[in-house]
C-alpha cells in the first residue's frame, strides 16, 4: 500500500507547473502541502488522482503505475475532494452523500442495505447526520463543505486528498474540518490536503510537503523543517517561527511591517 | 424516498418523481384514448375499447388510422424529450437543446440536398437528414472543443451553426423547382400526417434501442451531475459517457426529424417541465420522456382540432408555443446572470 510520484512533469498544454517531482505519500498519516500561489500544490494533487496524466514520469499506487488502473479501481482507493464544488439543484444533503456510493454501485444494485449504513455512518462521522433532510442550497458554507467530505468519505477509500478544503470557511469551521481531518487519520485513512493557512498545517499535520515553483523545497514533520528560513524561502516572508503556545507546534509569526 | 429491495437488486425512488411518473403516465394513456376516439365524428369509449381487442366495426378506423399516429405522437414525443434532456445536460445549459443548436435545421438540410440535388426517393429521406443530423452534432461539437469542452462555446457555436444552416436551407428552397420547393415546404413543418405503421416500425425500434442505451447510461449522467472532477473520482468514464449518451441524443432527435420533419419544443421544454415537477436531484430521463409524449400527443391534438377538418402540421402549434417558451426562457436567462 503506497501511494508515490516519480520523476513527475506536470504540464498544461505547453505550460509546465512542475518538472522532475518526486514524491512519497507516508502512510495512515495526515499531509499537508503548502506554497505560494500557483506554486504547482493543487496541480500535484490532481496529478496523484489522475485527472491530469503526467507529461513524464509516473504517479504509482500500489506498486503499481495509476495510468493501468481501472477507473472504478482508482475510485475505489483514492478519494479527492476538489475546489469551487456546486451541488445539483435540489439535492438534499443525504443524497449527496449518497452520490459517494457510485463506485460501490451496479445497475441492478444501486441503494443496497450496505450502502444505506455507509452514508448514515459517514454522516454522522462528519457532524452532517441531522442535516440529511435539507437542500444542499439552503445550507451554511461550514456545513455544505462538511457534507461534501462526508460524500468522499462515503466512498470509502483508503486515501483522502483534499484540494484547499478550508478556504472560504471561517476559523471555528476551518478547525472543526481539521479536527475531522485528523479524526480520520486516527481512523486508519491517509489523508493528504492543500492548506493555504502554515499554521494550521503544522498544527494539524504529521508530514509537511513545501512546494515552490513546481519544486519541492522540503518535507518532513513540521517541527523538523519549518523555521523561518525555510518561510523565507518559500514565501518570501521575513517572519519569526515561535512555539504554538497551545500545541507546541511551530508557529510563523510576520516580522515587523 | 421509496427504497426497493429483492434479493441482489436494489434501489431507491423519490416519492415525488415516482408521483409525477405515474401522473405523467396516467395523463398519456387519457390523451391518447382522447386521440384514438377523435375523428370526423367522436366514436363512444366502448368502442374504442372494443377495436382496441379487434372486435366492432370501426377496428380498421382505430387501429390501422389513429392507433398508428398517436402512438408515433408518443414515442416520437419521448424520442424528442430524451435528446433534449441529454444534450441539456451535456452542455449543461437550459438552451442546449437540439432544436435550438441546428440539429433539426442540419437534418433538414440533409432532407432537402437529397430532392433538390439528388432528386431522392423516400428511403433516402430517411437517411439523408439522420445524416445531416449527426454531422451537425459532430461539427458542433468538434468546435467546441478546446483544451475539454467548453459549454457555453458549444451552445454559442450551436446557435451559430443554426443560423447558417437556416440560411443554406432557404437558399435551397429558392432555387429548387416549385413541387420541389413544396414538398420541402411541407417537410419543414414537422408533421405527424398521414403516418402508418409501415412508416413508424424502424424508428420505433431504433428510439427503443437508444431509450435502453440511455437507461443504462442515466446512473452515470446523474453522477456526472457533480461536476467533471468528482464524477470522474468517483469512477465515471466520462469520455466514453459523453460520446455515447451524444450519439443516443442526437440519434433519437434525427430519427424523428426524419420521418415527421423538424418539430421544435418538445425538445426544448419538456426536460425543463420534468425537472421541475419531478424535483429531482439530477436529469429525470423517464418524467422528461413521459412529458415529451404527453406534450407532442397534446399539441398533435390541439393541430387537428384547431382548424377540423383541415389537419395543421403538429410543427405549426409546437413552433408557435415553443416561440413563447424560448422567450420567457431567454428573459429568465437573463435577468439571472
Amino acid at each position: 500500500m503506497s501511494l508515490s510520484a516519480r520523476g513527475l512533469t506536470l504540464a498544461y498544454g505547453s505550460r509546465v507547473v512542475a518538472s522532475g517531482l518526486d514524491l512519497e505519500v507516508p502512510e495512515g498519516a495526515f499531509t499537508a502541502i503548502v506554497g505560494p500561489n500557483a506554486c504547482g500544490k493543487s496541480t500535484l494533487l490532481r496529478a496523484l488522482v489522475r485527472l491530469l496524466a503526467p507529461a513524464e514520469g509516473s504517479v504509482v499506487l500500489d506498486g503499481r503505475d495509476l495510468a493501468g488502473w481501472r477507473t472504478r479501481a482508482v475510485a475505489h482507493t483514492l478519494g479527492f475532494l476538489p475546489q469551487g464544488l456546486s451541488a445539483p439543484d435540489s439535492i438534499t444533503a443525504g443524497q449527496l452523500v449518497a452520490r459517494g456510493r457510485y463506485p460501490h454501485q451496479s445497475l441492478l444494485s444501486s441503494w443496497s442495505a450496505g450502502d444505506e449504513a455507509v452514508v448514515a455512518e459517514t454522516m454522522e462521522l462528519a457532524g452532517v447526520a441531522e442535516l440529511a433532510d435539507r437542500p444542499v442550497r439552503e445550507l451554511s458554507g461550514g456545513q455544505r463543505q462538511r457534507v461534501w467530505v462526508a460524500m468522499v468519505l462515503a466512498q470509502q477509500t483508503r486515501y483522502l486528498l483534499l484540494d484547499e478544503p478550508t478556504t472560504f470557511l471561517d476559523i471555528t469551521h476551518q478547525f472543526q474540518l481539521l479536527r475531522l481531518l485528523r479524526r480520520l487519520r486516527e481512523q486508519g485513512r491517509t489523508v493528504v490536503a492543500v492548506l493555504h493557512d502554515l499554521n494550521q498545517a503544522c498544527r494539524f499535520a504529521d508530514h509537511l510537503v513545501a512546494m515552490r515553483d513546481g519544486q519541492v523545497v522540503a518535507e518532513g514533520a513540521p517541527a523538523d523543517v519549518v523555521d523561518a528560513e525555510l518561510v523565507g524561502a518559500v514565501f518570501d516572508l521575513d517572519c519569526v517561527v515561535v512555539p504554538d503556545p497551545v500545541a507546541g507546534t511551530p508557529m510563523i509569526v510576520p516580522a515587523a511591517g | 424516498m421509496i427504497v426497493l429491495r429483492a434479493g441482489r437488486f436494489s434501489a431507491r425512488v423519490g416519492r415525488r418523481a415516482l408521483t409525477v411518473t405515474v401522473v405523467l403516465a396516467v395523463l398519456a394513456v387519457a390523451l391518447a384514448f382522447t386521440g384514438l376516439a377523435r375523428g370526423a365524428t367522436w366514436s363512444p369509449p366502448g368502442e374504442v375499447l372494443a377495436a382496441l381487442t379487434g372486435r366492432g366495426d370501426q377496428v380498421l378506423v382505430i387501429t390501422q388510422w389513429r392507433l398508428p399516429r398517436v402512438v408515433a405522437a408518443l414515442v416520437f414525443g419521448a424520442a424528442l424529450a430524451l435528446g433534449g434532456a441529454v444534450l441539456q445536460h451535456l452542455t449543461r445549459n437550459p438552451l442546449g437543446s437540439p432544436d435550438v443548436l441546428g440539429l433539426d435545421a442540419g437534418a433538414y438540410t440533409g432532407a432537402l440536398l437529397v430532392l433538390t440535388v439528388a432528386g431522392g426517393s423516400a428511403t433516402h429521406l430517411t437517411v439523408a437528414p439522420l445524416a445531416g443530423g449527426v454531422l451537425t452534432a459532430a461539427v458542433v461539437y468538434l468546435l467546441s472543443l478546446r483544451s475539454g469542452l467548453d459549454r457555453m462555446l458549444l451552445v454559442v457555436v450551436g446557435i451559430a451553426t443554426h443560423a447558417v444552416l437556416t440560411a443554406v436551407n432557404q437558399w435551397l428552397v429558392l432555387r429548387a423547382e416549385l413541387e420541389v420547393a413544396m414538398a420541402a415546404g411541407s417537410w419543414s413543418t414537422g408533421s405527424l400526417n398521414g403516418l402508418d405503421w409501415a412508416d413508424v416500425r424502424l424508428p420505433f425500434l431504433v428510439i427503443g434501442v437508444l431509450a435502453g442505451l440511455l437507461a443504462v447510461l442515466s446512473g452515470a449522467m446523474r453522477q456526472a451531475g457533480l461536476g467533471d472532477e468528482l464524477a470522474v473520482t468517483t469512477g465515471v468514464r466520462l469520455g466514453r459517457l459523453r460520446v455515447l449518451a451524444l450519439l443516443a441524443g442526437v440519434g433519437a432527435t434525427a430519427t424523428v426529424t426524419a420521418i415527421c420533419g423538424p418539430i421544435v419544443f418538445v425538445a426544448l421544454a419538456a426536460p425543463h417541465i420534468a425537472r421541475r415537477l419531478a424535483r429531482a436531484d439530477g436529469e429525470a430521463l423517464l418524467p422528461a420522456a413521459l412529458t415529451g409524449a404527453v406534450l407532442l400527443l397534446g399539441a398533435d391534438l390541439v393541430a387537428q382540432s384547431l382548424f377540423a377538418p383541415v389537419a395543421l402540421p403538429v410543427g405549426v402549434v409546437t413552433t408557435a408555443v415553443g416561440g413563447a417558451y424560448l422567450l420567457w426562457l431567454l428573459v429568465k436567462e437573463v435577468r439571472r446572470s
